[in-house]
């Protein structure tokens, strides 16, 4: 095997079209942007998947814990009426 | 594959009083039962990991290894337009496997061991590409039939527990259905070719029947780890269950082409309402998974040579890398927690 070390882990976003965003599709290792750039058109949009391909070393993502979830996302739990189906409303009432 | 960032599904609802591998294995089992999917940075039994490691592996390196049958005949092909065709589905071929790699690689296995233990054969691929590819006909009979049991036995793990393998075979499904049509297509062409052509595509379809069957692996009863990968909803379906799918979704496919079952035993099966075929050569099986198929050798020097031809190109990215991109950039893949899904 040759003796260089592992090229870095990059993680791969796609827009699949002009107006959407760009959506995580996979991850590649490259050896640096420019090649995990093409690396990653010729891995993910073979088939005019995308008009625009963002790469990110998978270093510099930082991620919640799986083990923060129950606290860290626990604000949002308590409060309905922040979606507007909380909300009654009587019948008949139009562009509400 | 896809990230912590963008790709955090609910978790089972954890309870977790004590951390003790019993609760976590609680939650792991209500995940699995509830029908979630299990991501990389969840909890999971050691068997688990182990087991996922060893079927993402097995599967990536057939795709890059069922790259070679194939590839000997690009050089060959008949027209421009099969030519064309055929790189395309090689280049998918070795997509497929970079899809598998990705997502392996969750579980906390490194590219670079994965690629040491095929290139030392203590990681396994599918025994079908160690048989040769002797005609220009088998380049369809490859497509119709190993494409489309690989594509029996890949539609079900686009259900499978565990989240990146799922997503990897979504896509690769998707691909891979242009793969079995082509080659059904180029099958069709030459069984309503001349005499020789038609008798050149019974020849393959006799050749690569038998082997395309047993890429369903041992029967249920004689199968390692079924029993356990269908417990953990890794697998859906049994190996014998799929085989059957096979064969009573190719023997109509095979009427319509003009050519025949190289098997006198299958007939249809009112009462079952499936078709009974012959019994399978499992000695053929063992002989050819411990190494004496006809091509064993042949598959794994080809990938060790061009890997190790390959490195000059590695280094020599890497060198460029290493003078033109920010430092950061280079920090070891598996270093810290924000390391996308490859952190167990």
């Amino acid at each position: 095997m040759s003796s260089s070390t592992e090229w870095p882990l990059w993680e791969v976003f796609v827009r699949s079209r002009r107006g959407l965003s760009h959506t995580h599709a996979g991850s590649l290792h490259a050896p640096d942007a420019e090649m995990a750039l093409r690396n990653a058109r010729d891995l993910y949009t073979r088939r005019s998947e995308g008009v625009s391909i963002w790469v990110v070393p998978s270093v510099q993502v930082t991620a919640s814990s799986p083990d923060e979830k129950d606290s860290f996302f626990e604000p949002a739990g308590d409060k309905p009426y922040r979606h507007p189906t909380f909300y009654e409303i009587p019948e008949g009432v139009k562009h509400l | 594959m896809a990230a912590v960032t963008a790709d955090q599904t609910a978790q089972a609802g954890a309870d977790r009083p004590e951390e003790t591998d019993e609760a976590l294995e609680a939650v792991f089992d209500a995940a699995v039962a509830a029908d979630e999917r299990i991501e990389p940075r969840d909890w999971m039994p050691d068997a688990y990991r182990a087991s996922l490691v060893r079927q993402m592996a097995q599967h990536a390196h057939s795709e890059i290894i069922g790259m070679q049958p194939e590839a000997n005949w690009i050089s060959r092909a008949p027209s421009l337009r099969r030519k064309a065709i055929l790189m395309a589905k090689v280049q998918d071929e070795a997509g497929h496997g970079l899809y598998l790699y990705s997502a392996a690689e969750t579980l906390g296995t490194g590219r670079e061991e994965l690629l040491d233990k095929l290139h030392a054969g203590r990681q396994r691929y599918s025994s079908i590409f160690n048989y040769p590819t002797l005609t220009w006909a088998d380049v369809g009979a490859i497509g119709w039939l190993v494409d489309g049991a690989a594509i029996t036995n890949q539609v079900p793990l686009c259900r499978c527990s565990y989240g990146p393998y799922a997503r990897a075979m979504v896509r690769i499904c998707k691909e891979e259905s242009f793969h079995q049509r082509q080659g059904y297509e180029l099958l069709l062409a030459l069984s309503r070719g001349t005499p020789a052509q038609h008798e050149m595509a019974q020849d393959a379809v006799n050749r690569w029947w038998w082997p395309s069957l047993m890429m369903f692996g041992p029967p249920d009863d004689a199968s390692a780890h079924s029993a356990q990968s269908m417990a953990w909803k890794i697998k859906r379906h049994s190996n014998d269950e799929l085989r059957q799918r096979f064969v009573d979704i190719c023997v109509p496919q095979a009427e319509a082409l003009g050519l025949t079952l190289p098997d006198p035993d299958i007939r249809w099966n009112e009462e079952r309402g499936q078709h009974d075929f012959g019994a399978i050569d499992w000695k053929e099986f063992q002989e050819v998974l411990k190494g004496n198929g006809p091509c064993n050798e042949q598959r794994l020097g080809q990938r060790r040579r061009a890997h190790e031809e390959g490195a000059w190109v590695r280094d020599a990215a890497a060198a460029y890398a290493g003078k033109h991109t920010a430092p950061q950039a280079h920090a070891a893949p598996h270093a810290t927690a924000g390391n996308g899904e490859a952190t167990a």
